[in-house]
């Protein structure tokens, strides 16, 4: 496909490695995270970590909506399905992410709840016009790509004077969770990673833009390089990151130039702001609660609320003692590191968020590495 | 109507009204949020083959 194949290419790929090999200086050790999910998976399915010289270090950040959602949303979810027989709409990852009581969406759809699979919001209001007689609730998840389309979502709804939709809001804010990575108490419990610098994500900075970065990269002094999903955006950011890290700039620079510019698409800003607000507070699976972090319905929106029309609240639940997700999500631990991780805590049997969604750095490690971690005996 | 290398899709334009017949775009959730412009995506290509280009010059000097 066009604007994809040629960024996959593995032969430049290589060059850029070279190149990296050169520019990174021997005498330190360089760690850059990539917060964003998409860029974790491109980095385990591609072997871009293989290509990098030993040297430079990817640390896998919570930028995957699906595994830094806490439990206690999904059981409001659940509530909603089994309690108050309403129609939950949500996106096929949401379905599998592991619940209270052994529960998760998909389970519940066995049990009996009426919980539909969509492919965007949009799907979930033809649901809600083919069933007038039915309450339907979109749940809705994600960083600043999905928020615009639910935005969209619950401005039809209003235009349309639709009675029986709302939305479950979990929208959740980039660099909020970026920030609070460098700065949480919790760095002290797990100990402090160096990190030198980040790969902005890619799709997020599309609609954001390349702006939002700039405070954090002067305050905390960190390079940050927006990147596309394709494995030569990453490497090149790579190289981008060194570079600045070893003439001691912390700048904003832009790699993903075909999709992102400095505002951002304004278009979708603006749908947002005029739907939803800050939150105070949420709740992340593996950062725990971060100040104004996410967004929640405006009150001129209230009827498409869900949180406000039903009565289901929020209990946050503890992740499995054994699961080391938060270490992980803050770059302290690989997978590997891990007790459960490939045994206890699959694909298939999710313990910790990490391993849910394939963007998450356990998934990613399981589904594309987990047999490099064995060392090839070749006996005579 | 978009074709995701060969799989016909509709999508909203909402998000991204100056969007045209032809014109590439970038889907999320059923929604196009963003366009590619043609002339950047060659610029970075260019980046990468002249970092590969000078990668030849260096290893040849």
């Amino acid at each position: 496909m066009k604007y994809i194949d040629e960024f996959r290419d593995g032969d430049v790929a290589r060059r850029i490695a070279d190149r990296l090999a050169t520019e990174a200086r021997a005498d330190r050790q360089y760690s850059f995270m990539e917060f964003c999910g998409g860029h974790t998976h491109a980095i385990s399915r591609y072997g871009v970590s293989e290509l990098l010289p030993a040297n430079v270090r990817m640390i896998h950040g919570p930028g995957c909506p699906v595994c830094v959602l806490p439990i206690g949303r999904v059981d409001m979810a659940i509530r909603l399905a089994l309690e108050h027989d309403v129609i939950v709409c949500t996106y096929g990852d949401t379905m599998r992410v592991p619940a209270s009581d052994s529960l998760s969406l998909t389970k519940a759809k066995a049990r009996g709840g009426d919980i539909r699979m969509v492919y965007s919001a949009a799907d979930a209001l033809t649901v809600a016009r083919d069933n007038p007689e039915r309450q339907v609730v979109f749940f809705a998840i994600g960083f600043e790509t999905t928020t615009p389309p639910t935005a969209l979502a619950i401005l039809r709804a209003q235009r349309e004077g639709l009675k029986n939709f709302s939305v479950l809001c979990c929208h959740v804010l980039t660099p909020s969770a970026i920030t609070h990575i460098l700065e949480s108490p919790e760095v002290r419990q797990y100990g402090t990673v160096p990190i030198d610098g980040f790969i902005g994500p890619a799709h997020v900075s599309i609609v954001i833009g390349a702006a939002p970065y700039e405070h954090f990269a002067e305050e905390y002094r960190k390079p940050v390089v927006i990147a596309g999903f394709e494995p030569l955006d990453v490497m090149q950011a790579i190289l981008m990151l060194v570079r600045q890290v070893n003439e001691g700039r912390a700048h904003v620079e832009n790699e993903f130039t075909r999709a992102v510019d400095r505002d951002g698409n304004l278009a979708a800003q603006q749908k947002v702001s005029e739907v939803f607000e800050l939150r105070p507070s949420f709740e992340w699976r593996g950062l725990g609660e971060v100040p104004y972090s996410a967004l929640k319905i405006r009150p001129a929106f209230a009827e498409f609320d869900a949180e406000r029309r039903f009565d289901v609240g929020y209990t946050p639940v503890a992740d499995n003692k054994a699961c080391e997700c938060g270490a992980i999500l803050r770059g302290v631990k690989k997978p590997t590191d891990c007790k459960i991780f490939g045994t206890v805590c699959t694909p298939e049997n999710p313990i910790g968020s990490c391993m849910v969604s394939s963007e998450g750095a356990c998934a990613a490690h399981y589904a594309y590495g987990r047999f490099k971690d064995i060392p090839v005996k070749v006996s005579a | 109507m978009v074709n995701l290398g060969g799989i016909r899709k509709e999508v909203s334009i909402e998000l991204v009204p100056q969007a045209q017949v032809g014109d590439y775009v970038i889907v999320h959730v059923g929604h196009a949020i963003g366009m590619i412009d043609p002339d950047e995506a060659e610029r970075t290509l260019a980046l990468f083959g002249e970092m590969s280009a000078m990668a030849a010059t260096e290893s040849a000097a």
